[in-house]
């Protein structure tokens, strides 16, 4: 699933594999932008919310850093974990954050998003945009943008400077804690949510 | 300005008082400030002109007591770093979640939806227009208290040209002529002065603050002048279009602020960890990238 996701996902971005991956400014805007055009394909489109959100999903899945975005939500209670339980909590929260994050471009309907600008920040790219929504002054979003994997992946994601990695968190942290520090019933809880 | 030259003797002539009174006593002061705040904004509202004198000294007097508590409640430079929060009241800031919470489900939350449903798009746009606009004398005086003149001429010219051109504030043409918003408080004027973030604090019905920003709605409630100069009925309008811009935005913002207050795992929590991480951002205050490199983290089976 995970290697066909990533060959599709090449495919689609029209390189093909054994292309040297090199990340920099023109490649890091590049990313976002693509990102930009898939989601604003998405809300345009005017699907059922359901297959909305699986089209997010395919979004996430495909420009994010969705393994590192997943480690870190989980925090220092990864180091506990088993193999089983690091795999189901990524696939569930994949899910998770796909709906949550889905839910909220609903308020991007007639909006648009622009790419201003593009700066290395040690060793990776900060992609700077502009949302323009109905009826409200234009704000920040900020996608960060890295090569870790081997892939050009956005790896964290900032709105008006709130960080969709701190907040996820201090969620999942929530989460944990009120399961009693049960990480199985935690996945559980998580999944119940989509 | 004359409030910014005597600035540095309040913080020197309370500090002492604040080193002897611990900062957990400067607290209680702030948060029996908060709790009659309800009644210092009636109060102001609905203040009649012949005593204004002896309320601005009064409200002088209460500033300079504000000032020097949000400057007690500086903690230090750490708690301003990263996802950091200081929040040594979370059990009473929780109980004021409890009641926000329980406030906006049963009052605000279907208010704002009736609202937003009843009202077309555009009238809700105006109403927005309309506080924005008001807003702007207040914005004027804390840019210059803050010696930003460039934010003081934009709040200016949007002030003149859409009273003017925007019917009374009703329309934005400033932006349509490109000039840029303008939004400032007396919360970042205190920042710009060099007081510290203070204590989180959840405010009863205004939501999340930080002990700076609390004395900074506080003082807020005074430094727009026209609720100084405009005659009785007129000078509520400003504060009625900003309640009903914000009942709007809940309303139109209902699934972002649902997800947070009612599906989160720790509503508490995320509301604070947002507030402040947006509020630093607003201040020019977060770093944002140093603080989470991708390459140092174990991603090993995820």
């Amino acid at each position: 699933m995970e290697r066909r996701v990533f060959l599709a996902g090449l495919g689609a971005m029209g390189i093909a594999p054994g292309t040297a991956w090199a990340l920099d400014k023109n490649s890091a805007e590049r990313l976002i932008n693509a990102l930009v055009s898939d989601i604003n394909r998405v809300i345009a489109s005017g699907k059922s919310e359901g297959a909305m959100f699986r089209e997010f999903e395919r979004i996430f899945k495909k420009y994010s850093d969705t393994s590192y975005i997943a480690a870190y939500a989980m925090g220092v209670d990864a180091r506990r974990a088993s193999a089983a339980q690091k795999r189901s909590f990524s696939q569930a929260f994949q899910k998770y954050v796909s709906h949550k994050y889905g839910s909220r471009f609903r308020e991007f309907i007639g909006g648009r998003l622009e790419v201003t600008g593009v700066s290395k920040v040690k060793n990776w790219y900060e992609v700077s945009t502009v949302a323009y929504l109905r009826g409200e002054s234009p704000f920040e979003v900020t996608f960060l943008v890295s090569d870790r994997s081997g892939q050009d992946l956005f790896f964290n994601m900032y709105i008006e400077g709130v960080n969709l990695l701190l907040t996820e968190r201090t969620e999942i942290g929530a989460m944990i804690d009120r399961n009693g520090g049960n990480l199985d019933k935690m996945i559980a809880d998580l999944q119940a949510i989509t | 300005m004359r409030l910014m030259a005597t600035h540095p003797k309040f913080f020197l002539s309370f500090a002492w008082s604040c080193f002897q009174f611990g900062a957990n006593k400067a607290w209680n002061a702030l948060y029996s400030h908060a709790r009659h705040l309800k009644v210092v904004c009636t109060e102001s509202q609905f203040m009649p002109l012949s005593s204004n004198t002896k309320t601005v000294s009064k409200l002088a007097a209460a500033a300079a007591l504000i000032l020097t508590l949000g400057a007690c409640s500086n903690p230090d430079t750490a708690m301003t770093r990263g996802d950091q929060v200081w929040d040594p009241y979370e059990q009473g800031n929780r109980k004021v979640h409890a009641f926000n919470r329980g406030l906006d489900r049963a009052i605000i939350r279907p208010t704002s939806r009736g609202y937003s449903s009843i009202l077309p798009d555009e009238i809700e746009d105006s109403i927005g227009n309309v506080a924005e606009n008001l807003a702007m004398p207040g914005v004027f005086v804390n840019a210059i208290l803050q010696g930003d003149l460039r934010t003081a001429g934009l709040a200016t010219t949007r002030f003149l040209v859409n009273s003017t051109l925007g019917m009374g504030g009703m329309f934005d043409v400033a932006s349509d002529f490109q000039v840029e918003e303008a939004d400032t408080d007396f919360g970042e004027t205190l920042h710009v002065w060099g007081v510290g973030e203070g204590a989180y604090i959840e405010l009863p019905l205004l939501g999340p603050a930080t002990g700076r920003d609390t004395a900074g709605k506080i003082v807020d409630l005074f430094t727009n002048p026209l609720s100084y100069t405009l005659p009785s009925p007129e000078k509520t309008y400003g504060t009625v279009a900003s309640v009903a811009s914000r009942l709007s935005d809940r309303g139109r913002y209902s699934d972002t602020i649902d997800s947070i207050l009612y599906e989160s795992a720790d509503s508490y929590a995320q509301a604070r960890l947002i507030y402040l991480q947006n509020r630093r951002f607003e201040l020019g205050q977060s770093n944002q990238s140093a603080e989470i490199d991708p390459f140092a983290l174990d991603t090993e089976g995820f």
